[in-house]
């Protein structure tokens, strides 16, 4: 079965206010071209996850008032310092933010890929973030005595947006090293994904390649776009833009500088990317 | 206090890097987390000495042993085959409670960090966790944190193989004594003092046994040739602005 590719704008027609959605952290395959297209399409009361961590892509939403809810482990612009659309709407009290920790999130993730109701997972016991979840549970383990251990629900976003190195025709999509990247796709209802490129091997089909390969199963909608993730890097493609993310930090420190951004590089059309 | 033997051209980075490889030799598996640049060179350097003992994962990089990312380093924690991490603090108080939230009321709060990471699991597992925070003062070592992303101890029933070992910081290194809760100062960094320590610090501390505070060794020159040579160039992957800004070097990604 052959995956048709679309638009980056035909991608994010799907996503609905409210919807929640899956994101990769900021060192990894990040579409920041999806993240912009969102923005012009003015989407509301988004639920962004941080699988486990969200850098400038969930930055740029929630300062575009994209976002009413994020539930992640960080959110970082990482040796850039604060990040400063998140920081400022926390503080305000704007967002609601669910705070969690990395593998928490990653354990919630694998009970929905594996279709069942909660996952366990040891620590958090004692630590202010179950003060502030009342859907995580502390319980005893029930194959000892007097062993609390906390108990993680399910997790299944509506989507995850990432962005890789290539995709076949059959809609497989290459991740390479990220491989695990594949859980947030398997745990979620849709997975849409830009590429750099779109080739004629079957990346599957090539034991090498299947290893890293995202199977077309998981794979909803594929748009083709060059420099999908930029200004991040990509894991085997191209390094980050130091130049734009330290005028990012600079602009972004208040509301009326972040609106010049959004002016500049995400209404007045994609900077860097060819129109389509 | 004696007087050190300062090589005047050591940075003060490299002093806090030869301190927490010192606190990792002879371990097998050494993992750094997001934004941990001086113990990330730490851990590299105590690879160096010996690349056949002790193994270095480090979250983001695309270079690790193992090919599941964040995933497997958590996974890799809670089966107890990782021996050392680090973890950071906005505010990191006297009983080792670590705060990477918020400052003040959570839902409105003063101050708001990046978040809590994996300092949840870890703290609890990973036998050696070295506590980093290069800004030591008031505002960030406190009496008690105002929330607590990750407790430094625990009630017994609570599986706990891990939790605070030390604590470093640009002034000093502090032991932390788990069964009394309790941090003692082990050394003082060149050009610092015990008075600047504790006019710095936010909690009570006890002393070294015998009273006398000696100096932080600073690495000698083959350390730093390795410091600033291959160790400089492996960290340049993951933290090319660390490396650009301290070691003058560019990214070698």
């Amino acid at each position: 079965m052959d995956i048709t590719p679309t638009s980056v704008e035909s991608l994010v027609s799907q996503v609905e206010d409210g919807a929640m959605i899956a994101l990769p952290p900021q060192y990894s395959n990040c579409s920041l071209v999806m993240a912009r297209a969102l923005i012009r399409r003015g989407v509301r009361d988004l639920h962004l996850v941080g699988v486990p961590q969200m850098g400038l892509h969930a930055d740029l939403l929630i300062g575009a008032g994209c976002v009413s809810v994020v539930e992640t482990a960080a959110v970082t612009m990482g040796e850039y310092g604060l990040a400063p659309r998140f920081t400022a709407a926390a503080k305000a009290g704007t967002l609601k933010v669910l705070d969690g920790t990395c593998p928490a999130i990653l354990t919630q993730l694998q009970a929905s890929e594996k279709g069942t109701p909660f996952g366990v997972l040891r620590g958090m016991i004692g630590s202010d973030l179950l003060k502030h979840r009342d859907d995580w549970k502390v319980g005893e383990n029930p194959f000892a005595e007097n062993d609390p251990i906390v108990y993680l629900p399910a997790l299944k976003p509506d989507f995850t947006m990432m962005h890789a190195l290539k995709a076949d025709r059959e809609g497989n999509i290459w991740l390479g090293v990220r491989r695990e990247l594949m859980l947030m796709a398997r745990a979620s209802a849709a997975t849409l994904v830009t590429v750099e490129e779109i080739v004629d091997e079957n990346l599957i089909a090539d034991p090498v390649t299947a290893a890293g390969t995202l199977p077309a199963i998981y794979v909803s909608a594929i748009a083709e776009v060059a420099d999908g993730a930029w200004p991040y890097a990509l894991p085997g493609g191209y390094r980050e833009d130091e130049a734009h993310l330290r005028e990012y930090m600079t602009l972004a420190q208040t509301e009326e500088g972040f609106q010049t951004y959004l002016q500049r590089f995400v209404f007045d059309g994609e900077p860097r990317v060819a129109a389509e | 206090m004696t007087t050190p033997t300062e090589t005047p051209t050591v940075r003060p980075e490299e002093v806090l890097i030869e301190a927490i490889s010192g606190m990792l030799a002879g371990l097998s598996h050494v993992a750094v987390g997001a934004s941990s640049p001086i113990p990330g060179a730490a851990a590299f350097l105590t690879n160096s000495r010996a690349p056949t003992k002790t193994r270095v994962s480090i979250l983001g990089s695309e270079r690790n042993f193992f090919n599941e990312g964040a995933r497997e380093l958590f996974d890799l924690a809670g089966q107890g085959r990782i021996d050392a991490f680090f973890l950071s603090g906005g505010q990191i108080d006297g009983q080792a409670n670590v705060n990477l939230v918020a400052v003040g009321d959570y839902r409105k709060p003063k101050a708001r960090f990046p978040g809590s990471f994996g300092s949840a699991h870890m703290y609890y597992l990973v036998p050696r966790v070295i506590l980093f925070r290069w800004e030591h003062s008031r505002r960030t070592l406190v009496e008690q944190v105002d929330f607590i992303s990750a407790p430094g101890v625990s009630p017994a029933n609570v599986h706990r193989p891990g939790g605070p070992h030390a604590l470093i910081t640009n002034l000093c290194l502090f032991d932390f004594d788990r069964q009394r809760a309790r941090f003692r100062l082990r050394s003082v960094h060149p050009g610092h003092s015990l008075e600047e320590v504790r006019d710095q610090t936010g909690f009570d501390f006890d002393l070294p046994e015998d009273g006398q505070v000696p100096f932080t060794p600073t690495p000698d020159a083959a350390t730093l040739e390795t410091i600033r040579g291959p160790v400089a160039r492996r960290l340049a992957e993951v933290y090319p602005t660390f490396a650009a800004r301290v070691f003058d070097l560019g990214s070698a990604a």
